[in-house]
């Protein structure tokens, strides 16, 4: 349960201790026969031939062939033609859609499953018989297979499913979920909410059990309620994990794909249709590998930024703290 | 207490050698997919999980080792969904097998992308095959197979006798206004969830495969066929546009489902529905649950009904080393014998007049006779040009979006710019 609260916080504070005393036991034990340079590089060595095959060469290919006719089946070299993927994919407006929806889902799952999660979490955390099946119980969406999760959905979401049903016996006439371009998004941003949000429930828990009792204890001497205790304890005491929880969940949520692929195929109209999505039926089912990859450079962008903007926000706080 | 501990541990060891045997066994299976080692080849099909089809197949590739001793054919079976992807990736590997089986309409494509080796003198074997079986680009022959499937109109004689709906022939189908009618007075029997099913829900090749022979029907068509280059007028013309708005407004009307359940025939079965759109294939599940099933043809929107025609073929990869032994192959499975095997165990129209004197109902005058007539009068190929993916996954957007209330026009119109971009941008194939 500890090694979760570790890994936010270990940039600063575990590892270094840790390549230390490993380092000077290298240097005492063969005493000068490897320079501590060829161990470094060695030890590197895994890694790098991994992100360079599978990250490095692939977004530089993407770069390289986002700018040509390339196509995933062709006996024709691919020729260089300037922008122009990027111009038509400007006046896609499947593109947009799929910009609008990503946004969209990202910005709605970030609070929603957070929030969810964290919710769950402080229910959890409680001193309770039956916690760790609880426990479980939340973590077993994580656990299981996004495809498979999908298509159980695709059945409970029919218009005569299961989710309808319940509804049915409020009085409330439910709608075609996944047919109706109202709603199909709204359905899949709860269900992936549902699948992923164990995940951070667990490490919303790791970060709660960081926080000391005593401050509990203070704060109820001083009479604070639960709730005063939520905020004024609870919630500060949480910042690290706030920040890998929101990098996380948004990185995740860019990505967006399986559902959509299974679940919808980016309709009704265009309204559940993201960019991996996109990208994806372009390049494969679409083979056009040039095309595809502009979508995958925007989307890269995209994140980039994001990301950049993210680290940007977090770093100040720590600056003014 | 004793015996029985003993007892587990017995157990247990069972289960780890079972397991390892288990996972040697697939290590083993796993790893021989290079082809030509001393006379052996290599064949490939989609049919893993399709019990009927691959046994067929598997008897074929049995025989066919059995007849003669300078060449052994390897095969292997991969699961449909993953199939095309197998290939291209294969492909990209240059690690293709010597003989392999294409969907229909994917054939102009690979033997334009140099996957496939045009069939050389099989002219003759061939003579008798439905046309929509065997697979041409640039008129050279790619590839053959050994079936077609129909598409019909489903139904029961009870359904349309009691609704006071004619029983459409071959010669006198249902014409638009006809059709419209009937599903009236199907929903006004209000004994039906849907009028009629047209397997809306189901995804892929399905939508140009069962949708585009309706905008055929009207006049319009996925490419303008005279050269290839543009959808202009065919697609986004009068005549499609006729049939989008037709086809949303089944929808609209309640008609039919938006998206119909994942498996409409069980649900016509089940008496949801009142009329199936389906294929052939539903023959015998649907004889067994109705004695009164009938296989009707499909609507005349104006141009005579049209079906899709052309479905698994069989040709040999452009790699392959040992062609002699693929074209013994291919020789030898393109016999009669082996035409009416395939299509008994798959219950699929047997594409040459012989196999069908064969396989059981195919015979003149037999009940599923009727089947290989509608494709003789009204299949359509979908369009041969390298192109069609795309045009494939291009129709198959716009067609869903109709559906769902799209604009019909502007829907068209962006299909077909679509189209004629991709046509353009490789050079229309040349």
């Amino acid at each position: 349960m500890t090694t979760p609260t570790a890994e936010p916080l270990s940039e600063a504070g575990v590892v270094p201790r840790a390549a230390r005393t490993t380092g000077t036991a290298e240097r005492r034990a063969p005493s000068g026969t490897r320079s501590p340079g060829l161990v470094a590089l060695l030890m590197l060595l895994p890694a790098s031939v991994l992100i360079i095959t599978f990250l490095l060469v692939p977004i530089g290919l993407t770069f390289v062939l986002a700018f040509t006719n390339a196509r995933l089946i062709s006996p024709e070299p691919a020729q260089f033609i300037g922008v122009t993927n990027f111009v038509n994919l400007f006046s896609d407006d499947t593109f947009w859609a799929s910009l609008r929806n990503t946004i969209i889902f990202t910005v709605v799952i970030v609070p929603v499953q957070s929030g969810a999660a964290l919710g769950l979490a402080v229910l959890i955390n409680s001193k309770m018989r039956g916690t760790n099946f609880f426990r479980t119980v939340y973590f077993l969406p994580v656990v299981t297979s996004m495809v498979v999760v999908s298509m159980l959905w695709l059945f409970l979401y029919q218009p005569n499913g299961l989710i309808n049903a319940v509804l049915a016996n409020f009085g409330i006439a439910g709608p075609d979920w996944l047919g109706n371009p109202k709603t199909a998004l709204i359905a899949i941003i709860l269900m992936s909410a549902w699948q992923a949000m164990g995940f951070h429930m667990v490490i919303w828990l790791s970060g709660l059990q960081t926080i000391a009792q005593e401050l509990y204890e203070a704060a109820a001497l001083d009479g604070a309620n639960r709730w005063q205790q939520f905020v004024n304890v609870t919630w500060p005491g949480l910042r690290q994990t706030r920040t890998f929880i929101l990098i996380t969940i948004t990185i995740a949520a860019f990505g967006l794909f399986s559902q959509v692929n299974i679940m919808t195929q980016g309709g009704p109209l265009n309204s559940t249709t993201t960019l991996v999505f996109q990208a994806v039926r372009s390049g494969f089912q679409q083979q056009q590998t040039g095309y595809a990859s502009a979508i995958s450079l925007v989307f890269f962008v995209l994140v980039l930024a994001v990301s950049l903007v993210q680290r940007h926000l977090t770093r100040d706080k720590e600056a003014t703290r | 207490m004793k015996s029985s501990t003993r007892r587990r541990l017995t157990f247990g060891a069972a289960v780890v050698t079972a397991t390892t045997l288990l996972l040697t066994g697939c290590a083993k299976g796993g790893g021989t997919s290079s082809s030509s080692e001393d006379g052996t080849i290599t064949l490939w099909t989609h049919n893993a999980g399709n019990a009927g089809e691959l046994g067929a197949i598997q008897t074929i590739v049995d025989d066919f080792n059995a007849s003669q001793s300078d060449y052994e054919v390897d095969l292997q079976a991969f699961p449909q969904d993953s199939y095309n992807q197998s290939v291209t990736a294969a492909a990209a590997a240059k690690k293709l097998p010597c003989i392999m089986d294409i969907d229909g309409p994917n054939v102009p494509n690979w033997a334009w992308a140099g996957y496939l080796a045009p069939l050389e003198g099989m002219d003759e074997e061939l003579s008798d095959y439905l046309p929509t079986t065997v697979g041409k680009y640039d008129d050279e022959i790619y590839s053959y197979g050994f079936y077609d499937v129909s598409l019909v109109m489903v139904s029961r004689q009870s359904i349309l006798d009691e609704n006071g709906i004619r029983t459409p022939t071959i010669d006198q189908p249902w014409t638009k206004d006809e059709f419209a009618d009937a599903l009236a007075k199907l929903k006004a029997s209000g004994k039906y969830e849907y009028p009629a099913d047209f397997a809306t829900g189901l995804t892929g090749e399905w939508w140009p495969y069962a949708y585009s022979p309706f905008l055929q029907s009207f006049g319009g068509d996925l490419i303008d066929r005279d050269d290839y280059k543009s959808a202009d007028g065919v697609l986004n013309g009068p005549e499609a546009v006729e049939w989008a708005t037709w086809f949303r407004g089944l929808a609209a009307n309640g008609d039919i489902a938006l998206k119909s359940g994942s498996d409409p025939a069980q649900d016509f079965a089940n008496g949801k529905t009142g009329i199936l759109y389906s294929g052939s294939w539903t023959a015998v599940p649907l004889r067994k649950a109705f004695d009164d099933t009938v296989f009707l043809p499909t609507v005349d929107l104006g141009q005579g009904p049209k079906i899709g025609g052309g479905s698994w073929q069989w040709g040999m990869s452009a790699t392959c080393e040992n062609t002699e032994a693929a074209s013994a192959y291919l020789k030898f499975a393109a016999q009669d014998e082996y035409v009416a095997k395939v299509a008994t165990d798959t219950n699929n129209i047997p594409t040459t007049p012989g196999a069908a004197a064969e396989v059981p109902g195919f015979e003149d005058g037999g009940e599923n006779d009727i089947f290989r007539q509608y494709a003789e009068e009204y299949a359509v190929l979908r369009p041969v040009t390298p192109g069609y993916p795309f045009i494939a996954t291009t129709f198959t957007k716009a067609a869903q979006d109709i559906l769902n209330g799209a604009d019909p026009q502007a829907t068209l119109d962006q299909a077909t710019k679509d189209i004629d971009a991709n046509q353009q941008q490789n050079n229309y194939f040349q």
